[in-house]
């Protein structure tokens, strides 16, 4: 018997974390459901069984255990992003290559679990609106209600893509707005006033769910799951930015009450940039990434050309964390007047 | 309120305490035989005074003191001496060490004791005492205390810390110590305060222990004493020297230094008893409190005879029938004794008996997900990851640069990581590569210095020689020519030229190829690096840590050791 110390652990497991995270997650599906119909309940199930299938795959390929690497709970937690990301009334297979490419290819071929430079749900994120704008862009119109039953149809394609669906997400309306009505004198204010995409303080029904994020993240944080580095430092910068601009413009920008609840702002800057795999690790780098993040997903969502920064922010910030990490550390016991 | 301070990290795992403190201390009974080994403290091997055959008494001196930094060893018990030889140490690797063996008499007859007032004798004079009698850091380290009572002449004594934290699960002799003992922990502090004349005099106790506080006070309240106690939060490894001091003075205790250049020194509240006894009582070191727990149906805490083969003494305390082993000292830092015959030593604080059911093994190890939760938990506030990642990858240049000898071994990072890497074991798998380099290194560079020494000679006694054969070539020629001159006639002959070079080149050829061969040898003996501590690189950690504990330890290491 070799059995080395401690003989004591604590009672933690990746699988674990990745439960927690998935729980944390279920406030906002709530919502979501309740606000924007069950379709993305079906999206959830279609990313998390591509998901595990792609897993399974892959890791029968590369000879690891698949039970242990099945069960530990990080590609249903990758599934789930993707899922939440994508429009709730993509057709399926959409998720599908999403969430395939993002296991396969961000993940496994990077060395599996923990080797990932880069957040694989963003990856996934990515590689779709590029390759296909159109179908990433179709949100449900507001105050469009259909039924389970259609709204499966319309994900499995037994159903035409009727055009009332092809709604744009608040965020994406108003920068189209914005561009469009430049010239005829329409405001940031005045196209807030329409209560059909725009609710209390963001989009109408997006801002609930996003509250629900912020709810979710709150707990994992009180969970010692997550740090609270980044959504600090995330949200920090994202409503710096944001203030700044609406400050000193309120007609062309939006305030920041409205950028943090739309959009992937508050499951990013609790769910998607916390990733520890392929975020930073001391507690300074954490705070240059989060706000790095922050900051890029304001610039890219209002200058940019897509509808919403989060992913290629925390996709960029990625690339920069050996160097963060580099200068952030942290001194150690003893050493810390030392220069 | 004694104002405290924090240290990072830590952790809170179970203390599981109580089962050993409900009853008050008791006499192990007297074993059939003792291996008392030689060498239980830091520095030097005591030399046996004592051979085969000889009768001794209790407390009669059987290994004498090696150096400065050793501490003499002395008969547990009376009886007779069977034999001076190699017996197996409580060491992870089950290495034997020289021990004396002695088979009790029963009778446990004291040698003359000589207790001193010390107050009347010149600090030196208590000192060597000390050493005499064996006294040495009980909290684990087993640095020889009277090396730690000289104060630094450059920085003032500021701060005496007293270590009754006792933080690691399980162990409770201190605590039992401080609440049946505590006058005579106190008057041991007392000597340390008057040899190192400090300003304050601090006394540290996990706030889980207030019978131990309550003692403690009242008895410093009875003797008058200004020394404080403080209760400090239960958060292992409180009871960690560097930790301790930090919580009680605020100060950090960098790795490469001694507490006393910051002007504070350590000692565990049993060192400070056992220097009590000695002085006072003439009593040398021969038994400690030693806590018998976990597996067992009478857990309780004993004083037990150095020597006593551990297996033996567990049994006072009933193992359940599936224990399958014995850890000493606590779940955190203990390690499983290889052999039940190991003897309890002055470093046995605590023997706990081992099953799957007490202590289930780790699930798989998985991959680090980069969490940070060791980071988080690291009391040196290291980045365990990253060490974890270069001694994984052998990258031993890169674990230094992260600090790896700043790492305890504390556990706290094993203890918090979700994917289950035991993270020490690399850790002290990557410090033992790294001591073996630099000996090799060493060992290399030697053999260098003196290979380039005797090339230098060599070239010089050739120089020497072609110039000796030079000047005889000239002298030859001179003559010749002049004989050729005489003879008018003749050939000069050419004198050849030194070209004496091929044995030179041939012997450095050959240490070359000696060198080089010791290099393939060593790269075909290191282990593969594999994804797990494979059982033969941990069988080589083993057997590099038996060397290591053999070898001497730079004692600056020490004095402010994990747990004294
Ligand atoms: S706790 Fe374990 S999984 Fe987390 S960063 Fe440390 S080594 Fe990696
Ligand atoms: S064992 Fe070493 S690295 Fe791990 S927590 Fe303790 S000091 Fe830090």
């Amino acid at each position: 018997m070799f059995k080395s110390p401690p003989y004591l652990l604590q009672d933690a497991s990746v699988s674990r974390v990745m439960t927690q995270v998935c729980l944390a997650l279920v406030p906002g599906i709530a919502v979501y459901v309740w606000l924007l119909g069950p379709a993305i309940l079906i999206q959830l199930a279609v990313a998390s069984l591509a998901a595990l299938l792609s897993e399974a795959l892959i890791l029968r390929l590369r000879g690891k255990p698949l039970a242990l690497f099945l069960s530990d709970g990080s590609a249903v937690v990758t599934a789930w992003l993707i899922a939440l990301t994508f429009p709730p009334l993509a057709p399926w297979w959409l998720v599908v290559v999403g969430t395939v490419f993002a296991i396969v290819v961000a993940k496994h071929l990077y060395g599996g679990l923990g080797q990932n430079p880069f957040n694989p749900a963003m990856i996934a994120f990515a590689v779709c609106i590029v390759s296909f704008p159109a179908l990433m862009s179709q949100w449900p119109s507001q105050g469009l209600h259909l039924s389970l039953a259609e709204q499966a149809n319309i994900v499995f394609g037994l159903m035409p893509r009727v055009d009332a669906l092809a709604g744009a997400t608040p965020l994406d309306a108003l920068k189209t707005a914005l561009k469009l009505g430049a010239e005829s004198g329409i405001d940031v204010p005045a196209l807030l006033a329409n209560q059909d995409i725009y609710g209390n303080f963001a989009g109408r029904g997006w801002e609930w769910v996003a509250a629900a994020y912020l709810l979710g993240g709150l707990w994992l944080w009180l969970r010692g799951v997550i740090t609270w580095q980044v959504p600090v430092a995330f949200i920090a910068a994202l409503t710096a930015i944001s203030t700044a601009l609406w400050v000193y413009q309120p007609t062309s920008f939006a305030s920041p009450f409205f950028h943090l609840f739309s959009g992937g702002a508050m499951l990013g800057a609790f769910f998607i940039a916390t990733d520890p795999v392929s975020g930073c690790t001391t507690p300074r780098g954490k705070l240059v990434f989060g706000a790095g993040a922050g900051l890029l997903a304001y610039l890219i969502r209002v200058f940019g050309g897509y509808p919403d920064g989060v992913a290629f922010a925390v996709l960029i910030m990625n690339i920069c964390v050996p160097v963060i990490d580099l200068f952030c550390q942290p001194p150690i016991f003893g050493m810390k007047d030392k220069p | 309120m004694f104002d405290l301070f924090k240290f990072k990290g830590g952790v809170k795992p179970p203390t599981n305490k109580a089962q050993s403190t409900t009853l008050p201390i008791a006499a192990a009974p007297l074993p059939a035989r003792l291996a008392v080994p030689l060498h239980q403290s830091i520095g030097g091997t005591p030399r046996p005074v004592v051979k085969a055959g000889d009768t001794v008494l209790k407390g009669q001196l059987i290994g004498q003191a090696d150096g400065w930094i050793s501490a003499a060893v002395h008969a547990p018990t009376s009886g007779t001496v069977r034999a001076v030889a190699m017996r197996v140490q409580p060491h992870p690797s089950g290495l034997d060490a020289l021990s004396v063996v002695i088979e009790p008499d029963g009778q446990d007859r004291w040698i003359e004791r000589q207790p001193v007032d010390y107050g009347k004798l010149a600090p030196e004079d208590v000192r060597e005492l000390l050493q005499a009698a064996g006294v040495v850091g009980l909290g684990g380290a087993v640095f020889p205390t009277h090396g730690k009572l000289t104060a630094a002449k450059s920085v003032p004594m500021e701060e005496l810390v007293i270590n009754g934290a006792e933080c690691e699960p399980f162990i409770t002799c201190d605590d039992l110590l401080m609440r049946e003992r505590a006058d005579e922990v106190v008057r041991g502090i007392g000597i340390f305060r008057d040899l190192l004349q400090p300003q304050r005099v601090l006394i540290g106790v996990e706030d889980n222990k207030p019978e131990a506080i309550a003692a403690l006070e009242a008895a410093v309240r009875a003797r008058g004493e200004s020394f404080s106690v403080v209760a400090v939060p239960t958060r292992y490894p409180a009871g960690g020297a560097k930790q301790l001091i930090r919580v009680l003075t605020g100060k950090e205790v960098p790795a490469a230094r001694r507490s006393t250049d910051l002007g504070v020194q350590c000692f565990n509240v049993a060192t400070a008893y056992t220097a009590w006894r000695a002085i006072a009582h003439g009593e040398p070191v021969v038994s400690r409190l030693v806590t018998l727990t976990g597996n067992v149906r009478q857990p309780r805490n004993y004083e037990a005879l150095i020597g006593t083969p551990m297996g033996e003494l567990l049994a006072v305390a009933q193992p359940n029938p599936d224990t399958d082993g014995i850890i000493m000292g606590g779940p955190m830092m203990g390690f499983l004794v290889p052999d039940r015959d190991a003897p309890v030593v002055k470093a046995t604080n605590c023997l706990i008996a081992h099953s799957d059911r007490l202590f289930p093994p780790a699930p798989p190890e998985m991959p680090c997900i980069r969490c940070g939760e060791c980071a988080r938990a690291c009391p040196h506030e290291l980045q365990p990851f990253e060490l974890y990642w270069f001694a994984r990858a052998r990258n031993f240049g890169k674990t230094q640069e992260y600090a790896i000898f700043d790492c305890i071994e504390c556990g706290c990072c094993s203890y918090v990581c979700p994917s289950r890497i035991p993270l020490v074991q690399y850790f002290r798998f990557a410090k033992s590569e790294i001591w073996a380099r630099e000996r090799e290194k060493n060992a290399a560079d030697g053999a260098k210095a003196r290979f380039e020494f005797k090339q230098q000679r060599d070239e010089r006694e050739k120089a020497e020689k072609a110039e000796k054969l030079a000047k005889a070539a000239a002298a030859q020629a001179a003559k010749k020519a002049a004989e050729a001159a005489a003879a008018a006639a003749g050939e000069a002959k050419t004198d050849p030229a030194p070209a004496a070079l091929d044995p030179e080149t041939a012997k450095r050829a050959t240490i070359e190829a000696a060198m080089a061969r010791a290099k393939a040898q060593r790269e075909a003996a290191a282990p593969r690096n594999t994804d797990n501590l494979s059982a033969e690189q941990q069988a080589e950690v083993a057997a590099i840590e038996a060397r290591r504990t053999q070898a001497a330890v730079p004692p600056q290491s020490h004095p402010n050791g994990p747990t004294e």
